[in-house]
Parts: structure tokens; sequence; C-alpha cells
């Protein structure tokens, strides 16, 4: 269960948003929308704890995020608008030196499993990732998501530059990760399109 | 590759630095050559004689290896900053200054060493002695991962401001004039019959001094230049 309260944040001398306080219980999309400008990446990287927040707590499953920042990062997959690939890597390279890093090594098999559900084209494999399109690229990030069993999910934008049928296949991988008492926070533009039991919705700068 | 756990983050991570080193071999062959033209242009601007070169020769190897050690700084956390995978190295479960000093290594493996490996021709090309060489050599092992620790530092303090490469110069260089002194002083102690251990025991001090430190004053700046 991810717990926010009273929290604000500032960028520069501008106050963001003020007094935000959300609850989301397990197997909840917490889906934050917003006019651009209004905070919404800010208020994901408060809740990855990237950003400090100025005042307000975040909890998740009843403990300050900051006081078990192993056991809550260890959990937690962040997609942010900077998607974390490597030009010079393939996108198979990309995936396993990311989940390393991240504590959740992958075998190549695994990688490819992950690459083939999100839909990037086998021949893209051996390639650099410098050289794929935008769209492909966003597919490349959020393979990292069919590749491990983390409870949170924290998603700056995922829906875009994907094709119709890309964001089909994440909105099904985003409905399953709920279904299995996930949590997923997402920014973003447009309705999701989930099971509307399943969702939550936060509007800021209102 | 499947290693799991903090080794296997920081040996991943070493791992796929070299990786991409390897795939962008021309930017480490520039600092090389740089290093080699600058101990080059020495003996040009100075005259050819004997004696002057040699007693200039561990000074100009050192500042020469020193500069173009912070030439390759500037790409140390650049890369990582602009597509987002230093905010992924923050939300790991891991240390922070432990990945960081998994960075630092991978940079020493790539700029520092090569350095070293190739100070001894630059020697001979100045007339040094082969008991000079080998002290010279010795002295920048022990002493370029200094420079890759501390200039860390400088590159972390720095990220993601407008002309940060000349303000990293300006925060770091300073940082870097004990492993001069100890360094080039190495070899003039031992010509002069009082030998090198007394510069070689200081420049070590400086390294181990630097391993716990540097990462984590590092660990610290990158913290505050994600926010």
């Amino acid at each position: 269960m991810l717990d926010i309260h009273d929290l604000s944040c500032h960028r520069g001398d501008r106050k963001l948003f003020g007094q935000v306080s959300v609850s989301v219980p397990v197997g909840r999309l917490l889906s934050i929308e917003g006019s651009n400008g209004s905070g919404k990446t800010t208020l994901l990287r408060a809740i990855c704890g990237l950003t400090p927040p100025d005042q307000g707590t975040i909890r998740w499953h009843g403990r300050s995020i900051t006081e078990q920042r192993e056991t809550f990062t260890s959990g937690l997959i962040y997609i942010g608008h900077r998607i974390g690939l490597k030009d010079d890597l393939t996108p198979m390279e990309n995936i396993q030196a990311a989940m390393q890093m991240s504590g959740h090594p992958v075998t190549t098999a695994l990688a490819r499993a992950a690459l083939e559900a999100i839909g990037v084209e086998p021949v893209c494999y051996r390639l650099p990732t410098r050289v794929l399109s935008e769209g492909q690229q966003r597919r490349v990030a959020l393979a990292r998501l069919w590749c491990s069993d983390q409870p949170l999910w924290v998603l700056d934008e995922p829906f875009t530059a994907l094709d119709a049928r890309s964001s089909q296949l994440l909105r099904e991988r985003l409905q399953r990760q709920v279904e299995r008492g996930g949590i997923v926070v997402a920014a973003t533009h447009q309705a999701i399109g989930l099971d509307p039991s399943t969702v939550q919705q936060l509007r800021l700068g209102e | 590759m499947m290693q799991g756990g903090l080794a296997g983050a920081v040996f991943g991570l070493i791992q796929r630095d070299l990786l991409l080193t390897w795939r962008r071999r021309a930017d480490i062959a520039t600092t090389l050559l740089f290093f080699v033209i600058v101990a080059t242009l020495f003996p040009l601007g100075v005259g050819p004689e004997p004696a002057v070169l040699r007693t200039i020769a561990p000074g100009v190897l050192w500042i020469a290896a020193l500069l173009s050690c912070f030439l390759s700084l500037g790409r140390l956390f650049a890369t990582d900053y602009q597509d987002g995978t230093l905010e992924q190295m923050l939300l790991t479960p891991h240390p922070l200054a432990a990945l960081v000093l998994g960075k630092i290594a991978a940079h020493w493996l790539v700029s520092g060493l090569p350095v070293v490996v190739l100070s001894p021709l630059i020697g001979l090309q100045f007339g040094l002695s082969g008991g000079a060489i080998a002290i010279l050599t010795f002295s920048l092992l022990l002493g370029t991962p200094t420079l890759s620790l501390v200039g860390s530092i400088g590159a972390a303090l720095t990220l993601g401001i407008r002309g940060g490469n000349l303000l990293s110069a300006l925060l770091v260089l300073p940082l870097f004039i004990p492993v001069l002194i100890f360094g080039a002083g190495a070899v003039a102690s031992s010509e002069s019959g009082m030998g090198a251990e007394g510069h070689l025991s200081l420049l070590g001090a400086c390294v181990v001094l630097a391993i716990p430190f540097a990462p984590w004053a590092t660990a610290a700046a990158l913290r505050i230049a994600v926010e």
C-alpha cells in the first residue's frame, strides 16, 4: 500500500502543488492527470525518492520510504521521461545491464522474451539503440516491465510514442500487474483504459 | 553475468562502461594521443639539451597524464545524466557510493592505465635511465587512480551546469597538486640518492584516503545533481 500524505513540492520559486494526499491500496492503478507544468513528473520523482518534497511523507506499506530505501527501491521500477537506455548498447544489452544494476539480473532468454512481449522486432536485437525510432526505444525501455515482478511501477507518460498495438500490449501488462496485487502509478494525458474499478485518479493543478 | 547482489551490480556496471568505451574507442584514442603529443611538445619547445630534458621529464609526464585524465573526466557522468541511467543508478537497492566506485574503476582502466603503459616509451624519448623510468611508471601506477577518484567529485559537482567542464577544471586541478608533487618528486628524489620510498608511500596514502572518501562525496554530489 502506497500512502502519500500532505505532499508539497516546488520548482525554482514556483509552487507546483500543495497538500496532495492519496492512498493507493494494492491492486490499483493511480492515474495522475493534469496540464503541462502541473507537477506530474515532480510528483512521480518524489514518490521514487529522487526529488525530496518540501513537506509531507510518502509511506510504502506503512513505513516512510526514506527509512527503508533499500527495501523500497528493490521493489520499484521507475521509467521516467529520460528512459535510461545507452545509445551504443543493443536493446538486449540495455535490458540486461539495467536489470543487473537494479539487483534483478536476467538471462538472455528472459530479456529476449520481454522484448518480444512488447513487440520489439527481432531485427532490432543486434542494432545499437540509437538507430531505433523513438517508439521502438520507448518499447525497449518498457520491456523491463516484463522482466521481473517488482510490486511498484512508477511510469511517466508510458504511452508516449507507442503505436496502437504496443499501447494495447502495455495496457494488458498494466492490467495484469494490478490483478496480481501490484501497484502502478502513471502520469498520463489520456485515459488509460483499464477496468475502472481498479483505477484511481488524481488531478493536479486544481 | 548472472551474479546478483552488490558485487554483481558493481561488476556489471564496470563491464557495461568498458563495453561502452570499446564502442566509442575513438574517444579514448583521442585522450591518449593528447597525452603523447603534449609530452612530445616539450622537447621541441625547451630544446634538445639532454640534461635539461632528463630533469624536466618526470614533471612533464605527470602534467600530461593529469591533463589527459582530466579531459576524459567530463564524460564520466555526463552521458548517464543525459540518458537517464544515472536516475536508475540512484534507484537501485545498492549504496550509490559503491556503484560510483565501479564507474571510477572503469574510468581508470581506460584512461589511467593506458597512460601508465605508455609512459616508459615517452620516458625513453626524454633519455631517462632504466631505474628512473621504473620509478616514474610505478609512481603513475600509484597516482593515477587518485586522479580518477578526486576528479569524479568535480565531474559530479558540475553535472548539468553550462560550461561545467571549465568550472570542474578550476575545482579539481588544485586538488591534483599533492599527487603531482609526490609523483614528479619521486624520480628526482631517487636520482639525488635519497630514495623514492617517501614519495611513493605518500602517493599510496593519497589513494588509500581517496578510495573511501571520494566515492562518498561524489555520490552526495550526484544526488543533488539529479534532484
